[in-house]
Protein backbone atom coordinates (compact mmCIF):
# COMPACT_ATOMS: atom_id res chain seq x y z
CA UNK A 1 0.00 0.00 0.00
CA UNK A 2 2.67 2.44 -0.95
CA UNK A 3 0.26 4.53 -3.00
CA UNK A 4 -1.78 5.56 0.05
CA UNK A 5 0.42 8.55 0.71
CA UNK A 6 -0.36 10.04 -2.67
CA UNK A 7 -4.02 10.29 -1.86
CA UNK A 8 -3.86 12.23 1.38
CA UNK A 9 -6.00 15.35 1.30
CA UNK A 10 -3.15 17.88 1.61
CA UNK A 11 -1.19 16.06 -1.05
CA UNK A 12 -4.13 16.13 -3.45
CA UNK A 13 -4.79 19.77 -2.71
CA UNK A 14 -1.18 20.69 -3.34
CA UNK A 15 -1.15 18.74 -6.59
CA UNK A 16 -4.39 20.36 -7.77
CA UNK A 17 -3.13 23.80 -6.84
CA UNK A 18 0.09 23.16 -8.72
CA UNK A 19 -1.84 22.12 -11.84
CA UNK A 20 -4.06 25.18 -11.66
CA UNK A 21 -0.96 27.31 -11.20
CA UNK A 22 0.64 25.83 -14.30
CA UNK A 23 -2.51 26.47 -16.36
CA UNK A 24 -2.64 30.06 -15.17
CA UNK A 25 1.04 30.64 -16.01
CA UNK A 26 0.74 29.08 -19.46
CA UNK A 27 -2.42 30.93 -20.48
CA UNK A 28 -1.32 34.25 -19.01
CA UNK A 29 1.89 33.84 -20.98
CA UNK A 30 -0.13 33.12 -24.09
CA UNK A 31 -2.23 36.23 -23.52
CA UNK A 32 0.67 38.58 -22.87
CA UNK A 33 2.56 37.14 -25.83
CA UNK A 34 -0.38 37.71 -28.14
CA UNK A 35 -0.87 41.20 -26.74
CA UNK A 36 2.75 42.21 -27.22
CA UNK A 37 2.89 40.69 -30.68
CA UNK A 38 -0.27 42.36 -31.98
CA UNK A 39 0.19 45.72 -30.22
CA UNK A 40 2.12 47.57 -32.98
CA UNK A 41 -0.27 46.47 -35.73
CA UNK A 42 -3.35 47.34 -33.67
CA UNK A 43 -1.98 50.76 -32.77
CA UNK A 44 -1.00 51.46 -36.37
CA UNK A 45 -4.45 50.68 -37.73
CA UNK A 46 -6.11 52.68 -34.95
CA UNK A 47 -3.96 55.71 -35.85
CA UNK A 48 -4.73 55.34 -39.55
CA UNK A 49 -8.44 55.34 -38.81
CA UNK A 50 -8.09 58.45 -36.68
CA UNK A 51 -6.64 60.30 -39.68
CA UNK A 52 -9.62 59.25 -41.76
CA UNK A 53 -11.94 60.41 -39.01
CA UNK A 54 -10.44 63.88 -38.81
CA UNK A 55 -11.57 64.40 -42.40
CA UNK A 56 -15.11 63.59 -41.32
CA UNK A 57 -15.26 66.08 -38.45
CA UNK A 58 -13.41 68.93 -40.12
CA UNK A 59 -13.50 69.48 -43.90
CA UNK A 60 -10.06 69.80 -45.43
CA UNK A 61 -11.07 73.01 -47.19
CA UNK A 62 -11.23 74.85 -43.86
CA UNK A 63 -7.53 74.74 -43.10
CA UNK A 64 -4.26 74.83 -44.98
CA UNK A 65 -1.67 73.69 -42.45
CA UNK A 66 -0.20 70.24 -41.91
CA UNK A 67 -2.76 69.41 -39.25
CA UNK A 68 -1.22 66.10 -38.27
CA UNK A 69 2.08 67.75 -37.38
CA UNK A 70 0.52 70.76 -35.65
CA UNK A 71 -0.14 69.09 -32.35
CA UNK A 72 -0.51 69.94 -28.69
CA UNK A 73 0.28 67.21 -26.18
CA UNK A 74 -2.48 67.19 -23.58
CA UNK A 75 -2.05 65.85 -20.07
CA UNK A 76 -4.88 63.62 -18.79
CA UNK A 77 -7.99 65.84 -18.93
CA UNK A 78 -10.71 64.69 -16.50
CA UNK A 79 -13.24 67.12 -18.08
CA UNK A 80 -12.91 65.21 -21.35
CA UNK A 81 -13.02 61.85 -19.62
CA UNK A 82 -9.43 61.22 -20.63
CA UNK A 83 -7.40 59.33 -18.06
CA UNK A 84 -4.35 59.18 -20.31
CA UNK A 85 -2.35 61.86 -22.10
CA UNK A 86 -3.70 62.61 -25.56
CA UNK A 87 -3.02 64.81 -28.54
CA UNK A 88 -4.96 67.77 -29.88
CA UNK A 89 -4.55 68.81 -33.52
CA UNK A 90 -4.69 72.48 -34.41
CA UNK A 91 -6.10 73.52 -37.78
CA UNK A 92 -4.89 76.84 -39.15
CA UNK A 93 -5.58 78.92 -42.19
CA UNK A 94 -2.88 81.40 -43.22
CA UNK A 95 -1.36 80.94 -39.80
CA UNK A 96 -4.54 81.82 -37.92
CA UNK A 97 -6.07 79.03 -35.79
CA UNK A 98 -9.48 78.00 -37.17
CA UNK A 99 -10.27 74.87 -35.21
CA UNK A 100 -9.00 72.24 -32.81
CA UNK A 101 -9.54 68.50 -33.14
CA UNK A 102 -9.26 66.46 -29.97
CA UNK A 103 -10.44 63.30 -28.32
CA UNK A 104 -13.11 62.98 -25.67
CA UNK A 105 -14.56 60.01 -23.83
CA UNK A 106 -18.12 59.47 -22.65
CA UNK A 107 -17.57 57.45 -19.52
CA UNK A 108 -21.23 56.66 -18.79
CA UNK A 109 -22.29 54.72 -21.89
CA UNK A 110 -24.44 51.62 -21.68
CA UNK A 111 -21.45 49.32 -22.05
CA UNK A 112 -18.20 50.98 -21.11
CA UNK A 113 -16.50 53.99 -22.57
CA UNK A 114 -17.52 55.68 -25.80
CA UNK A 115 -14.54 57.33 -27.46
CA UNK A 116 -15.21 60.42 -29.53
CA UNK A 117 -13.30 62.72 -31.79
CA UNK A 118 -14.50 66.31 -31.62
CA UNK A 119 -13.66 69.29 -33.80
CA UNK A 120 -14.48 72.75 -32.45
CA UNK A 121 -14.02 75.92 -34.47
CA UNK A 122 -12.15 78.89 -33.05
CA UNK A 123 -15.47 80.70 -32.40
CA UNK A 124 -16.66 77.84 -30.18
CA UNK A 125 -18.99 76.20 -32.70
CA UNK A 126 -18.77 72.43 -32.91
CA UNK A 127 -17.57 71.49 -36.40
CA UNK A 128 -18.24 67.79 -36.08
CA UNK A 129 -18.29 64.79 -33.77
CA UNK A 130 -17.68 61.13 -34.53
CA UNK A 131 -17.65 58.03 -32.37
CA UNK A 132 -14.35 56.22 -32.77
CA UNK A 133 -14.76 53.32 -30.38
CA UNK A 134 -17.67 51.95 -28.39
CA UNK A 135 -19.18 48.76 -27.07
CA UNK A 136 -22.82 49.80 -27.22
CA UNK A 137 -25.42 47.17 -28.04
CA UNK A 138 -25.38 46.31 -31.76
CA UNK A 139 -28.64 47.34 -33.40
CA UNK A 140 -29.84 49.37 -30.44
CA UNK A 141 -27.47 52.01 -29.07
CA UNK A 142 -24.86 51.84 -31.79
CA UNK A 143 -26.54 54.41 -34.05
CA UNK A 144 -24.26 57.03 -32.50
CA UNK A 145 -21.73 55.58 -34.93
CA UNK A 146 -22.49 56.98 -38.39
CA UNK A 147 -21.85 53.67 -40.13
CA UNK A 148 -24.55 51.96 -38.06
CA UNK A 149 -27.04 54.80 -38.33
CA UNK A 150 -29.99 53.96 -40.57
CA UNK A 151 -30.60 57.60 -41.36
CA UNK A 152 -27.79 58.07 -43.88
CA UNK A 153 -28.98 61.49 -45.08
CA UNK A 154 -28.81 63.05 -41.64
CA UNK A 155 -27.10 60.75 -39.14
CA UNK A 156 -27.85 61.24 -35.47
CA UNK A 157 -24.38 62.48 -34.60
CA UNK A 158 -24.60 65.24 -37.24
CA UNK A 159 -26.93 67.16 -34.92
CA UNK A 160 -23.95 68.50 -33.04
CA UNK A 161 -22.41 70.22 -36.04
CA UNK A 162 -22.90 73.97 -35.73
CA UNK A 163 -23.95 73.96 -32.08
CA UNK A 164 -22.26 76.56 -29.95
CA UNK A 165 -22.49 77.45 -26.29
CA UNK A 166 -23.08 81.06 -27.34
CA UNK A 167 -26.34 80.14 -29.15
CA UNK A 168 -27.52 77.17 -27.14
CA UNK A 169 -27.31 77.32 -23.34
CA UNK A 170 -25.76 74.30 -21.60
CA UNK A 171 -29.11 73.19 -20.15
CA UNK A 172 -30.40 72.54 -23.69
CA UNK A 173 -27.45 70.29 -24.59
CA UNK A 174 -29.46 67.26 -23.54
CA UNK A 175 -31.59 64.63 -25.21
CA UNK A 176 -35.25 65.60 -25.57
CA UNK A 177 -36.27 63.16 -22.87
CA UNK A 178 -34.21 65.22 -20.40
CA UNK A 179 -35.63 68.52 -21.64
CA UNK A 180 -32.95 69.37 -24.16
CA UNK A 181 -32.96 69.76 -27.91
CA UNK A 182 -31.05 66.66 -29.02
CA UNK A 183 -33.16 64.03 -30.77
CA UNK A 184 -32.69 60.34 -30.09
CA UNK A 185 -34.25 57.08 -31.22
CA UNK A 186 -36.63 55.24 -28.90
CA UNK A 187 -35.23 52.08 -27.41
CA UNK A 188 -31.83 53.38 -26.41
CA UNK A 189 -31.50 56.58 -24.41
CA UNK A 190 -28.43 55.88 -22.29
CA UNK A 191 -26.05 55.94 -25.24
CA UNK A 192 -27.14 59.25 -26.87
CA UNK A 193 -27.39 60.82 -23.41
CA UNK A 194 -23.79 59.86 -22.64
CA UNK A 195 -22.54 61.12 -25.99
CA UNK A 196 -24.46 64.40 -25.68
CA UNK A 197 -23.01 65.01 -22.23
CA UNK A 198 -19.50 64.32 -23.45
CA UNK A 199 -19.89 66.75 -26.38
CA UNK A 200 -21.16 69.44 -24.04
CA UNK A 201 -18.19 68.90 -21.74
CA UNK A 202 -15.86 69.03 -24.73
CA UNK A 203 -17.34 72.36 -25.86
CA UNK A 204 -17.04 73.75 -22.34
CA UNK A 205 -13.48 72.53 -21.99
CA UNK A 206 -12.64 74.16 -25.33
CA UNK A 207 -14.13 77.48 -24.18
CA UNK A 208 -11.99 77.38 -21.06
CA UNK A 209 -8.74 76.33 -22.68
CA UNK A 210 -8.98 77.82 -26.18
CA UNK A 211 -6.23 80.38 -25.68
CA UNK A 212 -3.66 78.07 -24.14
CA UNK A 213 -4.49 75.48 -26.80
CA UNK A 214 -3.99 77.79 -29.76
CA UNK A 215 -0.92 79.45 -28.23
CA UNK A 216 0.87 76.12 -27.92
CA UNK A 217 0.45 74.69 -31.39
CA UNK A 218 3.40 74.67 -33.70
CA UNK A 219 2.50 77.15 -36.46
CA UNK A 220 4.73 75.83 -39.19
CA UNK B 1 -11.41 8.46 -35.67
CA UNK B 2 -15.10 9.11 -35.97
CA UNK B 3 -17.92 6.91 -37.14
CA UNK B 4 -20.72 7.96 -39.42
CA UNK B 5 -23.20 7.47 -36.59
CA UNK B 6 -21.22 9.64 -34.21
CA UNK B 7 -21.04 12.39 -36.80
CA UNK B 8 -24.77 12.20 -37.45
CA UNK B 9 -25.58 12.34 -33.75
CA UNK B 10 -23.33 15.34 -33.16
CA UNK B 11 -24.74 17.15 -36.20
CA UNK B 12 -28.36 16.40 -35.32
CA UNK B 13 -27.88 17.38 -31.68
CA UNK B 14 -26.29 20.68 -32.62
CA UNK B 15 -28.65 21.68 -35.38
CA UNK B 16 -31.96 20.50 -33.99
CA UNK B 17 -32.28 18.23 -30.99
CA UNK B 18 -30.15 20.22 -28.54
CA UNK B 19 -30.27 23.50 -30.45
CA UNK B 20 -28.65 26.12 -28.21
CA UNK B 21 -31.35 28.72 -28.58
CA UNK B 22 -34.60 26.74 -28.85
CA UNK B 23 -33.84 23.52 -26.94
CA UNK B 24 -31.14 24.34 -24.39
CA UNK B 25 -32.33 27.97 -24.15
CA UNK B 26 -28.79 29.13 -23.44
CA UNK B 27 -27.01 32.32 -24.38
CA UNK B 28 -30.17 34.42 -24.43
CA UNK B 29 -28.37 37.64 -23.55
CA UNK B 30 -26.41 37.94 -26.81
CA UNK B 31 -29.36 36.45 -28.65
CA UNK B 32 -31.72 39.21 -27.54
CA UNK B 33 -29.16 41.95 -27.98
CA UNK B 34 -27.98 41.06 -31.43
CA UNK B 35 -30.86 39.63 -33.44
CA UNK B 36 -32.34 42.96 -34.47
CA UNK B 37 -31.57 41.81 -38.00
CA UNK B 38 -30.52 38.59 -39.69
CA UNK B 39 -27.05 39.82 -40.65
CA UNK B 40 -26.11 40.60 -37.03
CA UNK B 41 -27.36 37.20 -35.94
CA UNK B 42 -25.33 35.45 -38.63
CA UNK B 43 -22.21 37.43 -37.79
CA UNK B 44 -22.45 36.66 -34.08
CA UNK B 45 -23.01 33.00 -34.89
CA UNK B 46 -19.99 32.87 -37.20
CA UNK B 47 -17.81 34.35 -34.48
CA UNK B 48 -19.32 31.89 -31.99
CA UNK B 49 -18.64 28.91 -34.27
CA UNK B 50 -14.98 29.90 -34.40
CA UNK B 51 -14.66 30.37 -30.65
CA UNK B 52 -16.63 27.22 -29.76
CA UNK B 53 -14.60 25.05 -32.13
CA UNK B 54 -11.35 26.45 -30.71
CA UNK B 55 -12.33 26.22 -27.05
CA UNK B 56 -13.76 22.71 -27.50
CA UNK B 57 -10.64 21.42 -29.22
CA UNK B 58 -8.40 23.05 -26.61
CA UNK B 59 -10.32 21.60 -23.68
CA UNK B 60 -10.70 18.18 -25.32
CA UNK B 61 -6.95 18.01 -25.93
CA UNK B 62 -6.12 19.02 -22.35
CA UNK B 63 -8.98 17.14 -20.68
CA UNK B 64 -6.76 14.41 -19.25
CA UNK B 65 -4.58 16.96 -17.46
CA UNK B 66 -7.43 18.84 -15.82
CA UNK B 67 -8.38 17.60 -12.32
CA UNK B 68 -12.12 17.25 -11.90
CA UNK B 69 -12.33 19.58 -8.87
CA UNK B 70 -10.83 22.61 -10.61
CA UNK B 71 -12.22 22.02 -14.10
CA UNK B 72 -14.51 25.06 -14.11
CA UNK B 73 -11.82 27.66 -13.34
CA UNK B 74 -9.51 26.00 -15.85
CA UNK B 75 -12.24 25.97 -18.52
CA UNK B 76 -12.98 29.63 -17.91
CA UNK B 77 -9.28 30.41 -18.11
CA UNK B 78 -8.94 28.56 -21.42
CA UNK B 79 -12.07 30.05 -22.98
CA UNK B 80 -11.31 33.61 -21.86
CA UNK B 81 -7.69 33.39 -23.00
CA UNK B 82 -8.66 31.96 -26.39
CA UNK B 83 -11.35 34.54 -27.02
CA UNK B 84 -8.95 37.34 -26.14
CA UNK B 85 -6.21 35.94 -28.36
CA UNK B 86 -8.67 35.51 -31.25
CA UNK B 87 -9.85 39.08 -30.69
CA UNK B 88 -6.27 40.42 -30.74
CA UNK B 89 -5.19 38.40 -33.76
CA UNK B 90 -8.27 39.44 -35.73
CA UNK B 91 -7.68 43.06 -34.86
CA UNK B 92 -4.03 42.96 -35.88
CA UNK B 93 -4.08 40.75 -38.96
CA UNK B 94 -7.59 40.79 -40.43
CA UNK B 95 -8.55 44.33 -39.63
CA UNK B 96 -11.26 44.65 -42.29
CA UNK B 97 -13.00 41.53 -41.05
CA UNK B 98 -12.46 42.64 -37.47
CA UNK B 99 -14.36 45.85 -38.12
CA UNK B 100 -17.37 43.73 -39.12
CA UNK B 101 -17.06 40.80 -36.74
CA UNK B 102 -14.96 42.39 -34.01
CA UNK B 103 -17.68 43.82 -31.82
CA UNK B 104 -19.26 40.40 -31.59
CA UNK B 105 -16.18 38.57 -30.33
CA UNK B 106 -16.15 40.11 -26.83
CA UNK B 107 -19.91 39.50 -26.69
CA UNK B 108 -19.24 35.79 -26.98
CA UNK B 109 -17.49 35.72 -23.63
CA UNK B 110 -20.85 36.47 -22.06
CA UNK B 111 -22.36 33.50 -23.85
CA UNK B 112 -22.69 30.65 -21.40
CA UNK B 113 -23.16 28.22 -24.28
CA UNK B 114 -19.39 28.17 -24.82
CA UNK B 115 -18.73 27.03 -21.25
CA UNK B 116 -21.74 24.72 -21.37
CA UNK B 117 -20.42 22.79 -24.38
CA UNK B 118 -16.91 22.67 -22.94
CA UNK B 119 -18.28 21.21 -19.71
CA UNK B 120 -20.93 18.94 -21.22
CA UNK B 121 -19.08 17.66 -24.25
CA UNK B 122 -15.43 18.60 -24.73
CA UNK B 123 -14.43 17.53 -21.21
CA UNK B 124 -15.54 13.98 -21.98
CA UNK B 125 -14.82 13.50 -25.67
CA UNK B 126 -11.82 13.41 -28.02
CA UNK B 127 -10.71 16.57 -29.87
CA UNK B 128 -12.20 15.76 -33.28
CA UNK B 129 -15.67 15.03 -31.95
CA UNK B 130 -15.45 18.09 -29.70
CA UNK B 131 -14.52 20.36 -32.60
CA UNK B 132 -17.48 19.07 -34.59
CA UNK B 133 -19.74 19.56 -31.59
CA UNK B 134 -18.61 23.18 -31.32
CA UNK B 135 -19.16 23.75 -35.03
CA UNK B 136 -22.59 22.16 -35.17
CA UNK B 137 -23.80 23.84 -31.98
CA UNK B 138 -22.76 27.06 -33.69
CA UNK B 139 -24.57 26.08 -36.89
CA UNK B 140 -27.71 25.39 -34.86
CA UNK B 141 -27.34 28.82 -33.31
CA UNK B 142 -26.70 30.32 -36.74
CA UNK B 143 -29.97 29.29 -38.35
CA UNK B 144 -31.98 30.08 -35.25
CA UNK B 145 -30.50 33.54 -34.86
CA UNK B 146 -30.77 34.22 -38.59
CA UNK B 147 -34.44 33.22 -38.54
CA UNK B 148 -35.16 35.20 -35.40
CA UNK B 149 -33.28 38.21 -36.76
CA UNK B 150 -35.11 38.00 -40.08
CA UNK B 151 -38.50 37.84 -38.35
CA UNK B 152 -37.64 40.73 -36.05
CA UNK B 153 -36.45 43.05 -38.79
CA UNK B 154 -39.37 42.12 -41.04
CA UNK B 155 -41.74 42.99 -38.22
CA UNK B 156 -39.80 46.01 -37.02
CA UNK B 157 -38.54 47.58 -40.25
CA UNK B 158 -40.10 45.67 -43.12
CA UNK B 159 -36.69 44.72 -44.51
CA UNK B 160 -34.70 41.58 -45.15
CA UNK B 161 -30.92 41.58 -44.69
CA UNK B 162 -30.77 45.01 -43.08
CA UNK B 163 -27.16 45.74 -42.20
CA UNK B 164 -25.82 43.76 -45.16
CA UNK B 165 -24.20 46.96 -46.37
CA UNK B 166 -21.92 46.81 -43.32
CA UNK B 167 -20.54 43.47 -44.46
CA UNK B 168 -20.70 43.99 -48.23
CA UNK B 169 -20.83 47.74 -48.84
CA UNK B 170 -22.13 47.17 -52.39
CA UNK B 171 -25.34 45.49 -51.23
CA UNK B 172 -28.40 47.20 -49.87
CA UNK B 173 -31.13 45.88 -47.55
CA UNK B 174 -34.20 44.61 -49.40
CA UNK B 175 -37.48 46.27 -48.53
CA UNK B 176 -40.09 43.52 -48.55
CA UNK B 177 -42.89 45.64 -47.25
CA UNK B 178 -43.62 49.02 -48.86
CA UNK B 179 -41.24 51.81 -47.86
CA UNK B 180 -44.15 53.48 -46.12
CA UNK B 181 -44.37 50.61 -43.62
CA UNK B 182 -44.31 52.48 -40.30
CA UNK B 183 -42.35 49.76 -38.49
CA UNK B 184 -43.48 47.83 -35.47
CA UNK B 185 -41.04 48.73 -32.72
CA UNK B 186 -41.92 45.72 -30.57
CA UNK B 187 -40.15 43.54 -33.09
CA UNK B 188 -36.85 45.30 -32.45
CA UNK B 189 -37.12 45.52 -28.67
CA UNK B 190 -36.20 42.68 -26.29
CA UNK B 191 -39.85 41.81 -25.45
CA UNK B 192 -40.49 41.19 -29.15
CA UNK B 193 -37.44 38.95 -29.24
CA UNK B 194 -38.78 36.98 -26.28
CA UNK B 195 -42.19 36.59 -27.88
CA UNK B 196 -40.77 35.43 -31.20
CA UNK B 197 -38.30 33.12 -29.47
CA UNK B 198 -41.27 31.64 -27.58
CA UNK B 199 -43.01 31.06 -30.92
CA UNK B 200 -39.91 29.33 -32.30
CA UNK B 201 -39.65 27.08 -29.24
CA UNK B 202 -43.34 26.23 -29.53
CA UNK B 203 -42.85 25.43 -33.22
CA UNK B 204 -39.91 23.12 -32.42
CA UNK B 205 -41.89 21.34 -29.71
CA UNK B 206 -44.83 20.95 -32.07
CA UNK B 207 -42.56 19.49 -34.75
CA UNK B 208 -41.03 17.10 -32.22
CA UNK B 209 -44.42 16.07 -30.85
CA UNK B 210 -45.71 15.43 -34.37
CA UNK B 211 -42.65 13.36 -35.25
CA UNK B 212 -43.01 11.35 -32.04
CA UNK B 213 -46.70 10.77 -32.75
CA UNK B 214 -45.94 9.53 -36.26
CA UNK B 215 -43.20 7.25 -34.98
CA UNK B 216 -45.67 5.80 -32.48
CA UNK B 217 -48.44 5.25 -35.02
CA UNK B 218 -46.23 3.87 -37.76
CA UNK B 219 -45.49 0.16 -37.62
CA UNK B 220 -41.85 -0.41 -36.70
CA UNK B 221 -39.78 0.20 -39.78
CA UNK B 222 -37.74 -2.73 -41.06
CA UNK B 223 -34.55 -0.71 -41.05
CA UNK B 224 -33.81 1.15 -37.86
CA UNK B 225 -34.66 4.67 -38.89
CA UNK B 226 -32.49 7.29 -37.29
CA UNK B 227 -34.55 10.15 -38.65
CA UNK B 228 -37.41 10.09 -36.18
CA UNK B 229 -37.07 11.87 -32.92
Amino acid sequence: MSTVREFTAPGMAARTAAILFVFVIVFTGLLSGAYQWTKPAIEASAAEEKMKLIDEVLPRSEYDNALLRDTVALPPVPELGLADPSTAYIARRAGQPVAAVFEAVATDGYAGKIRLIVAVRADGRVAGVRVTQHKETPGLGDYVEVKKDKNKARPWIAQFAGLSLADVPAREWKVRKDGGRIDYYAGATVTPRAVTKAVLKAAQWFEASRNTLFAQGDAR
Amino acid sequence: MITRDEFDTIARNGIWKQNTSIAQILGLCPLLAVTTNAVNGIMLSLATILVMALSNVAVASLRNFIPHEIRIPVFILIVAALVTVVDLLFNANLHELYLVLGIFIPLIVTNCIVLARVEAFAAKNPPLQSTLDGVFMGVGMLWTLALLGALRELLGNGTILGGIDMVFPALQPIHVLPESYPGFLLGLLPPGAFILLGCLIAWKNWMDARAAERARLKPPAPVASAGCH
